[in-house]
């Protein structure tokens, strides 16, 4: 008798356990104002990253086409991947002195893993990640990127 | 025709069935391969094969120098990035012999605490998913996030953080870091018991995970399981107890411990220590020193003098333990990692013996295995 009772108070109990849960599912359901989720592509505006975030690596150049890098390669010698390769060129300056400038600094995207070794390391702080992270494109020699403007030049109070 | 017959006849009277679970299977949680022999419906054997995404990052780290190493060790055991950057950072602070300043030490604990949350949150998402309740896993993520946006703030990237290197940290945290912490903690408390309504006291999921899968206290000492799991089974085994580092000595928080050993405890252990976790981000908070120094002073290169050096830090499923031998070069000879979860792995024979092939998902769901962690 006393087997046949618990029986059924254990379906009862199970019942009651399951409705108990669907309280909280049917509470998240009614009420709009606690949604959480994002339409991703139509927010696309107003998505805004953090600023530290880690999109892909940049060089800031100023509004006069000048950046700080000078070409010393210590990000591609810390670059734990090989993503960053700096090839750079010699130049004789005006007092007649031999000095090393950047040619290409070129960053492959494919290759990074984002560990943020070649911003701390920059000594004179050309490097920075944006806040950019759609990063898929149809060709991946797009990955490959350049990463100082065509024309810019070492910043003036740098160079001297 | 009789020979059709005959061949059937054999089948059916070879009793053993062999089955693979996996490599490409929702609840291995990766690609994880069971070789499980069946009797009708009980498991008699369990054969884990592993390898399948072993990348050699014992071998790569070879090749790297030590601050170039922490990377890799975030591929590890992904959802406790920050530990695992812990242990090696903390190995070649301990070979140096730096002393890192107070504060980075609280910070230290307090982003470790927060991954632990993390990483249970997406365990108890996991979860229930396995035993067939997929509501977990839109709840568990979205309490998840809240962390992952203070991660995001603070590091720079949400999962894989590389935050912490020899020396100290990356970057200083951001300056709002303290308070979103305080309203995360706000926040989850009251939405933990949410958890427990929906999952906890589920009769479907009572049933499924009560009296399941027993480890003794003998076995998990014997197999070499740590973390929660063994917590379960009365093996007192927090490293953060037994040999405490970073900022755990200052603080005083509790160990969660059971005796029963089952699927369900293990489930309760893991759900208390996100509350105990909460506890200890309070403490720590708390006790933060303010200023801004993150890093203590440390050499361009770092090179670790000749010899053997070896430190152990509690992660989100166990014990990892970094042992580095140095050559007195700018990279490591030999760096071994001893992972929580291959060792967990390997008692899953041992457990799912005699039970039904629907327990071995809960089994396995329970030990929260993270298949990066056991290849590396």
């Amino acid at each position: 008798m006393k087997s046949i009772f618990d029986y059924i108070a254990g379906i009862f109990k199970g019942v009651w356990s399951l409705l108990k849960g669907m309280t909280i599912t049917g509470k998240y359901f009614i009420r709009l104002d606690k949604i959480v989720t994002q339409k991703y592509p139509e927010n696309r505006k107003k998505l805004k990253m953090y600023d530290r975030f880690k999109g892909e690596l940049i060089m800031p150049h100023d509004v006069n086409n000048f950046h700080k890098c000078n070409g010393c390669g210590i990000c591609e010698m810390n670059c734990p991947n090989g993503s960053i390769e700096v090839i750079s060129d010699k130049i004789i300056t005006s007092e007649g002195k031999s000095k090393r400038i950047i040619g290409t600094h070129i960053y492959h995207l494919s290759m990074c893993t984002f560990c943020g070794l070649c911003v701390k390391s920059c000594p004179s702080n050309a490097l920075a990640f944006s806040q950019e992270f759609e990063h898929a494109v149809f060709d991946r020699n797009k990955l490959t990127k350049v990463l100082n403007n065509p024309g810019s030049s070492l910043v003036k109070d740098l160079a001297e | 025709m009789s020979e059709e017959k005959k061949v059937i006849v054999e089948l059916d009277e070879n009793p053993e069935y062999i089955i693979n679970m996996g490599p490409q299977h929702p609840s291995t949680h990766g690609v994880l391969r069971f070789e499980v022999s069946l009797q009708g419906e009980t498991v008699k054997y369990l054969i884990p094969h592993c390898g399948y995404i072993h990348r050699g990052i014992e071998k790569m780290c070879e090749s790297l120098t030590y601050p170039q190493i922490i990377h890799l060790t975030d591929r590890l055991d992904y959802l406790s990035a920050h530990m695992n950057n812990e242990a090696v950072s903390l190995c070649v602070e301990k070979a140096l012999d730096i002393e890192v300043p107070e504060r980075v030490k609280y910070i230290r604990s307090i982003l470790s605490e927060l991954n632990r949350i993390a990483s249970h949150q997406l365990w108890w998402c996991a979860f229930g998913m396995d035993l067939g309740g997929l509501t977990c896993f839109f709840y568990g993520l979205r309490d998840r996030e809240k962390i992952l946006d203070i991660f995001e703030e603070s590091c720079g990237s949400r999962l894989l953080h590389s935050f912490v290197v020899p020396g100290g940290l990356m970057h200083d945290v951001h300056p709002n870091f303290k308070q979103s912490i305080r309203d995360f903690i706000k926040y989850f408390r009251k939405k933990l018991p949410e958890y427990d309504t929906l999952l906890t006291g589920n009769v479907i999921f009572q049933n499924r995970t009560r009296d399941l899968g027993i480890m003794s206290k003998e076995t998990a000492i014997s197999y070499g399981i740590t973390g929660p799991s063994a917590r379960a089974s009365g093996f007192a085994c927090d490293i953060r107890k037994v040999e405490p580092y970073s900022a755990y000595p200052y603080i005083d928080f509790k160990e969660i411990l059971y005796t029963e050993g089952d699927t369900f405890h293990r489930y309760k252990a893991r759900m208390d220590e996100m509350w105990e976790s909460m506890v200890i981000l309070e403490k720590l908070l708390d006790k933060m020193p303010d200023g801004n120094d993150y890093t203590a002073k440390m050499k361009p290169v770092i090179k670790l003098p000749e010899g053997e050096y070896f430190q152990r830090v509690e992660t989100a499923r166990g014990e990892l333990g970094v042992y580095i031998v140095s050559d007195g070069n700018k990279t490591p000879y030999r760096l071994k990692l001893r992972t929580p979860n291959f060792s967990n792995l390997f008692v899953m024979n041992k457990l799912t013996a005699g039970y039904k092939i629907a327990d071995l998902v809960a089994i396995s769901g329970s030990l929260d295995l993270v298949i990066p962690d056991i290849d590396r």
